[in-house]
């Protein structure tokens, strides 16, 4: 096989900054836009959907080190730098999330179904009873603490591993292996909660009546399919860059049947929400829907499933086109602009309603925050080699054929 | 000699029935087919086996499974027998997709087990047809066609390339009932 340089590093390159900092500045400058030409609630939607969006590739790369941790899973090692990378713009991205719902709730209401004190006193004639009920979740210090506190703990899981790994490159053995396995199989205890709660306050309290425990998994299935395809499309802008010259179409192909898998599994959880809502026809949750297929959201809707579910799995089905660089680029590229579409409906109807659009705004604002997300995820990447060279897996990576 | 039909060449080590596939190659001795105990990566290329075709079977058997759901679901419940279930149409499709999932997955699944079963030969009560026992305990056995190759040339190739024993056998198969 072919001597491959692992000593390689990624190089930060002037181009690169210098796009990374265009599109930060069209996201700051959109962002002002919209916050002084009276659209301001409309901003603020659009900035929970981003770092939320990105938040969650955060979350996936780390999850994805994690499981590959716990089931002693080998073939992606040789990758394995680039979600560690994603799992390093945690905390930052963290911080944007968490400045968006703070400012978001104090100066535009954000949360304005459940966030208003008149709502759980009983004495207020706005008084609703059903508010009231879930004000042990959903009132400030708590919601605001815990997400911070989610936030927070999970990005100490991801220094700590990413810790553990760039310190195995210094010192071989298999010491910092095993204590990165243990820490990835009680994070993912801990994921596995908090990541639903997480959900429940960040995206499902903006319709704070309505309520679906398939919310926390629908999420995880977006934010696991978007990471996934973030991880491979820059793996693949990577290699054609001249690095990771060490990935096959083996990786991609597993790569490939992660992103096809899990596109099905968001389609099955999706439809398992939608499915059992419409079956049982309750006004409280069918609203939900009605809402979705009205103001203009239904082609959206519709888009939603298309872009997701029937274009993933159409294109990705054979086995050559998930070990095809150029076919996984495009899937993977629809797939990210796919779950945007995702996060939009989540988002939109429960905050701006009717006056939802697609302008200036949505493309700017995420501009800056693919910008945000860029700038620091490649700095990280930059700051360690790219394959961990001391990893007991790597030799089996390196030769990984399937 | 006429009667020799096939010709094993028997190896104990997988690199060295490597090299030897390599050696025959060389020759110009077409190999009939290779059995080892455990799979070999890279073997298949090696030999130029194309890959198997079921998976184009597990597509048409759930596409079918499918369309026998919908059809099935649409027959009882739109045209034989509609129902007033919750207030909704007789053809509530939501309501159709959980059946036609199940049933892509049933026929997919017991789609290509029995494809698998009828390609290689296996049913139950039958025993297995194989061209030598010990290729599934520790020998990585090598067949040639003796009809179509010099005999002598071949077990000269595979003696150079260090197969332990070489065998000719009269019949292509050899049975579990009869050892």
């Amino acid at each position: 096989m072919a001597n491959f340089d692992l000593n390689q590093r990624y190089e930060f390159s002037a181009g690169a900054k210098r796009w990374s900092i265009i599109l930060l500045a069209i996201g700051i400058l959109s962002v002002g836009y919209g916050l002084f030409s009276g659209h301001a609630e409309r901003t603020f939607a659009n900035l929970l959907l981003n770092s939320y969006y990105i938040t969650g590739l955060c979350m996936a790369g780390l999850f994805f080190i994690a499981v590959q941790y716990v089931a002693n899973a080998g073939w992606a090692t040789a990758l394995i730098r680039i979600p560690s990378a994603f799992s390093a713009v945690l905390p930052w991205a963290g911080l944007v999330l968490v400045a968006v719902i703070v400012s978001g709730l104090y100066t535009h209401n954000l949360y304005h179904h459940w966030a208003d004190p008149d709502l759980v006193n009983p004495n207020s004639p706005k008084f609703d009873k059903l508010i009231e009920g879930k004000s042990a979740l959903l009132n400030l210090p708590v919601f605001i603490g815990s997400i911070t506190g989610f936030l927070i703990i999970w990005s100490l899981f991801s220094r700590m591993l990413r810790s553990y790994s760039t310190k195995e490159d210094q010192i071989a053995g298999i010491g910092m292996h095993d204590k990165s396995v243990k820490f990835s199989a009680i994070f993912l205890v801990i994921f596995g909660f908090t990541s639903a709660i997480f959900a429940f306050q960040v995206i499902m309290s903006l319709e704070a009546h309505w309520f679906s425990t398939m919310f926390a998994w629908y999420n995880f299935a977006a934010l696991w399919v978007s990471g996934l395809s973030a991880i491979t499309l820059t793996l693949i802008i990577l290699r054609e860059q001249g690095y990771f010259t060490w990935i096959n179409d083996s990786h991609l192909h597993d790569l490939g049947k992660f992103v096809f898998a899990f596109s099905v599994f968001w389609t099955y959880i999706w439809f398992s929400q939608f499915l059992l809502i419409y079956y049982a026809n309750m006004p409280e949750e069918t609203i939900y829907f009605k809402h979705r297929m009205e103001n203009g959201y239904l082609p959206l809707f519709w888009l939603n499933l298309i872009i997701n579910f029937v274009l993933p799995l159409l294109i990705l089905m054979t086995r050559d086109a998930k070990r095809n660089f150029k076919t996984m680029k495009i899937v993977t590229i629809i797939l990210l602009a796919g779950h945007w579409l995702d996060y939009y409906i989540m988002i939109m109807p429960g905050t701006v309603g009717a006056e939802h659009g697609f302008g200036i705004i949505e493309i700017g604002t995420t501009a800056g925050f693919i910008g945000l997300f860029m700038w620091i995820m490649l700095t990280s990447l930059s700051k360690a080699a790219l394959v961990p060279k001391n990893h007991p897996y790597l030799e089996e990576s390196l030769h990984h054929d399937i | 000699m006429s009667n020799i039909k096939y010709i094993l060449g028997h190896f104990d080590d997988p690199e060295v029935l490597m090299n030897g596939i390599d050696k025959l190659q060389k020759s110009n001795i077409k190999i009939e087919d290779v059995f080892t105990p455990f799979p070999i990566h890279g073997i298949e290329n090696k030999l130029g086996i194309k890959r198997s075709r079921l998976p184009i079977a597990a597509f048409i058997f759930g596409i079918t499974g499918t369309i026998t759901a919908f059809s099935m679901v649409y027959y009882m419940l739109v045209h034989d027998w509609p129902m007033n279930i919750g207030g909704k149409p007789a053809f509530a499709f939501p309501d159709f997709i959980p059946v036609m999932f199940e049933l892509t997955v049933l026929f997919c699944a017991y789609g290509m087990v029995f494809t698998f079963f009828y390609v290689n030969h296996l049913f139950p009560g039958r025993a297995p047809r194989v061209m030598d026992l010990r290729a599934t305990d520790d020998r990585f056995i090598i067949a040639i066609d003796a009809k179509t190759n010099d005999v002598n040339a071949v077990d000269a190739v595979l003696k150079d390339a260090g197969a332990v024993e070489i065998k000719h056998n009269a019949r292509k198969y050899i049975s579990y009932d009869e050892e």
